[in-house]
C-alpha cells in the first residue's frame, strides 16, 4: 500500500514539475499576499514584524487551498474521483500519496515565504528546531485535512467556493497553534511554543487517520 | 398534506406550555442577579440553546451520519435525520451567539469578545454552515448524502481540537458551574434560578424534539416527491420508446 | 468476479478490469511513456508491460516521450488503448473502440482483441455501432433496443433484428 502511495505522490509531483503550476501561480500568489498585508496594515516596521508569524500562516493557509484544489484538478477526467477510482488503487494509498505531494509542495513554499517574511517584514529567525517542527507538523495537518475535504469538493461545480468554506474552520486550530508556536520561536521563548507543537501533532495524527479510513468511501459513487 | 400527527400535536402543546412556564419563571418569578441585574434572564435563553445545539443536535447529526455510512444500518432515514438535526442545531447556535452577544453588550459593554467559549461557538457555527452547504449542492442526492455524512464526522473530530486550541489561547471567559457550564456571574447558581434554568432546558429540549420531527417529515416528503417525479419521467421515456417504430436494418 | 469478491475487494476487481470509454483518463502533462508506466504499476503489472503495449500500438518511436497534450485525438485513443493493454486486464470493457481510429488502427484493435481472448483468456465486452465488424469478432452478440436487451445471439447465425442507437 505504501508503494501505491509513493506511486501517486510521485505522479503528482512529476506533473507539478512539468506543469509548474505551484511555482508559476501559487508561489507568486503567496508572495503577493504578504505584500498586500503590508498595504492593508501599517507598514511601519514595528507592527509587521510583530504580526509576521500570523500573516505567514494565513498566507500558507490560502496557498494551501490553491494547492489542494490543484491536486484534484490535475486528475484526468471531469470528476477526479472517477479517474482515481477506476485505477483500482486503494483509497488510503491515494490519500497518503496526495497528502504527501501537497505537503512537499507547501513545505517548499514555506521556505521561500520565510525568506520573504524576513525580507519584507524585518523578521529575524530564531528557534530553528521549534520553527522546523512547527512547519512540518502544521503542513502535514493542512495537507491531511485538506485532501479529505478536497475529495468532498472534487468534481463539483461549486468546488472553488465550497472548499474554503469547509476547510478554513477546520484548520482554525492549526492556524492558532502554528502562529503561536512560531511567535514563541521568534521571540526566543521557545518553551511556550512546544505545547502548541504537540497540538499540531495531534491534529495531524487525527486527520491522517481519518483520511486513511474515509478516503475510500469518498471516492466511491453514491 | 401536513406533517402533524397526534404525537407532534401533544409535543407541540408540551412545548408551548413549558415555554410559557419558563418565560413566566424567567421574567417574573426568579430574582434579578445582584451583579448582572435583569441581564441574567437572557441566560435562561442562552444556556439551553447552547447545550442542546452542541450536545443533542450535533450529537445526533454525528451519530446519524455514522449510521448512514455503516453498511449494516444504511438507510435514507439516517441521512435525513442528520440533516434535519443539523439545521435545527444551526438555528439554536445562531440564537446562542445572538443572545450571548446581547448579554455581553449589557454586562461587559461590548457586542463581541474573542474569549474561548464565544470563539469556539462561532467556529462551530461556520463548521455546520459548511455541512449544510454540502447537503445543498446541485448534485445527485445519494452522492451528496455520502459526502455530507463524511463531512459531519470530520466536523465532529474537529470540535474538541477547536475547543482545546481556543481554550488555551484565551482564558477570559468565565469558568463554569452546573455540569461545567457557564457561570452566571455568581459563584454558584442556587435556588429559584437553578430551577428556572432546569425548566428552560426541559422546555428547549421538547421544542427541539418537536422541530426535529416536523423537519424530518418535511424532508422525507420532499424526497418522496422527487422520487415520484423521477419515476414519472422514466415512465414517459419508456412510453416514447415503445411508441416510435424501430428502424429496420438488413445485413 | 474475476477471482475476487466484488463486495469485499472492489479494488482487486478494478485492477483486473480495463476500460476504454469516451473520456481517455490520461494525464495531459505527462508523456506517453509515463502515463503507461503509471497505468501498469497501478494495476500491479510489471513496467515492461507498458513498453510492450507501446510497441504494439506504434507508440514506442517519436511519440514515446511526447507530452500527451500534444497528441491528436486519434493518437490519444491509441494511448488510452495501450493503457488498457498495459494493465493486462482479465476483463476488457470497450465503448465504441473503433471510433476515432483509422483503418490500420481498427485492424490492429481487432488483432489485439483476438489475442486477448485466445491467448490470454480474457473476456472482452465491446459496445459498438459497427454491427458487421463487431459481429465478425464476437462469440456472442447482444443487441440493445429502446433500452431493452434483445437476448444473446451467436455471431454465426443469421440476420439481426433492428438496433436503435
Amino acid at each position: 500500500m505504501l508503494r501505491d502511495a509513493a506511486l501517486v505522490a510521485g505522479k503528482d509531483l512529476r506533473i507539478e514539475l512539468r506543469s509548474k503550476v505551484a511555482t508559476n501561480q501559487v508561489l507568486p500568489f503567496a508572495v503577493l499576499t504578504l505584500i498586500i498585508f503590508a498595504f492593508a496594515l501599517d507598514a511601519d516596521r514595528g507592527l509587521l514584524s510583530t504580526v509576521a508569524a500570523g500573516l505567514f500562516w494565513v498566507t500558507v493557509l490560502f496557498s494551501g487551498l490553491l494547492a489542494i484544489q490543484r491536486s484534484f484538478a490535475l486528475e484526468a477526467g471531469d470528476d477526479a474521483r472517477d479517474a482515481l477510482r477506476l485505477s483500482g488503487l486503494d483509497g488510503a494509498a491515494v490519500f497518503l500519496g496526495k497528502a504527501a505531494a501537497v505537503t512537499v509542495q507547501l513545505l517548499a513554499l514555506e521556505v521561500l515565504l520565510a525568506v520573504g517574511a524576513v525580507v519584507l517584514y524585518d523578521v529575524s529567525l530564531s528557534g530553528a528546531a521549534l520553527l522546523i517542527a512547527t512547519c512540518l507538523l502544521a503542513t502535514a495537518g493542512i495537507a491531511a485535512a485538506g485532501v479529505v475535504y478536497g475529495a468532498v469538493a472534487a468534481g463539483l461545480r461549486v468546488r472553488e467556493t465550497l472548499l474554503p468554506l469547509l476547510l478554513l474552520p477546520v484548520l482554525a486550530p492549526v492556524l492558532l497553534a502554528a502562529a503561536r508556536a512560531s511567535e514563541a520561536a521568534l521571540a526566543t521563548t521557545t518553551a511556550a511554543g512546544w505545547p502548541w507543537v504537540r497540538l499540531l501533532a495531534v491534529f495531524s495524527a487525527v486527520y491522517l487517520a481519518f483520511g486513511v479510513v474515509a478516503f475510500g468511501p469518498l471516492l466511491e459513487e453514491a | 398534506m401536513t406533517t402533524s400527527t397526534r404525537a407532534t400535536r401533544i409535543l407541540g402543546w408540551a412545548t408551548a406550555i413549558t415555554m410559557v412556564l419558563t418565560g413566566w419563571m424567567a421574567l417574573v418569578i426568579s430574582p434579578a442577579d445582584a451583579v448582572q441585574r435583569d441581564a441574567v434572564r437572557l441566560l435562561y435563553l442562552h444556556v439551553p440553546t447552547a447545550w442542546i445545539a452542541m450536545y443533542v443536535s450535533f450529537g445526533i447529526t454525528t451519530l446519524a451520519s455514522a449510521l448512514y455510512l455503516w453498511k449494516r444500518t444504511r438507510s435514507r432515514f439516517w441521512d435525513i435525520a442528520a440533516g434535519a438535526s443539523a439545521e435545527i442545531g444551526l438555528v439554536f447556535i445562531g440564537l446562542t451567539l445572538l443572545v450571548g452577544s446581547i448579554w455581553g453588550r449589557t454586562t461587559w459593554g461590548v457586542w463581541w469578545t474573542w474569549d474561548a467559549r464565544l470563539t469556539s461557538t462561532a467556529v462551530l457555527f461556520v463548521t455546520y454552515l459548511g455541512y449544510l452547504a454540502v447537503r445543498r449542492i446541485p448534485h445527485e442526492p445519494l452522492a451528496r448524502s455520502r459526502r455530507a455524512a463524511i463531512v459531519a464526522l470530520a466536523a465532529f473530530l474537529n470540535v474538541p481540537l477547536v475547543h482545546y486550541s481556543v481554550e488555551w489561547w484565551r482564558t477570559l471567559h468565565q469558568p463554569a458551574s452546573i455540569l461545567s457550564q457557564r457561570r452566571l456571574g455568581d459563584p454558584q447558581i442556587h435556588g429559584v434560578m437553578a430551577w428556572t434554568l432546569l425548566l428552560a432546558v426541559v422546555a428547549f429540549t421538547i421544542l427541539y424534539a418537536w422541530l426535529l420531527i416536523h423537519r424530518f417529515r418535511l424532508a422525507w416528503v420532499e424526497e418522496q416527491a422527487e422520487e415520484d417525479a423521477l419515476a414519472i419521467a422514466i415512465a414517459e421515456r419508456h412510453a416514447e420508446a415503445d411508441a416510435t417504430p424501430e428502424p429496420q436494418v438488413t445485413s | 468476479m474475476l477471482g475476487a469478491d466484488l463486495r469485499r475487494d472492489r479494488r482487486a476487481v478494478r485492477r483486473r478490469v480495463g476500460l476504454l470509454g469516451h473520456a481517455t483518463f490520461l494525464y495531459d502533462d505527462l508523456t506517453v511513456a509515463e502515463n503507461l508506466a503509471f497505468a501498469a504499476k497501478a494495476a500491479r503489472r510489471a513496467p515492461s508491460e507498458a513498453q510492450t503495449a507501446m510497441e504494439r500500438l506504434g507508440l514506442a518511436g517519436r511519440l514515446r516521450d511526447l507530452s500527451v497534450s500534444k497528441l491528436s485525438a486519434g493518437q490519444r485513443r491509441r494511448v488510452a488503448l495501450a493503457a488498457v493493454l498495459a494493465r493486462q486486464p482479465e476483463l476488457w470493457l470497450l465503448d465504441e473502440p473503433h471510433a476515432g481510429l483509422d483503418a490500420a488502427g481498427r485492424d490492429l484493435l481487432d488483432g489485439l482483441i483476438r489475442e486477448a481472448v485466445h491467448d490470454h483468456g480474457a473476456t472482452v465486452l465491446v459496445a459498438s455501432h459497427e454491427l458487421e465488424r463487431a459481429s465478425a469478432l464476437a462469440h456472442r452478440r447482444v443487441t440493445v433496443a429502446g433500452g431493452r436487451v434483445n437476448g444473446g445471439v451467436h455471431a454465426a447465425s443469421g440476420k439481426e433484428p433492428a438496433h436503435a442507437p
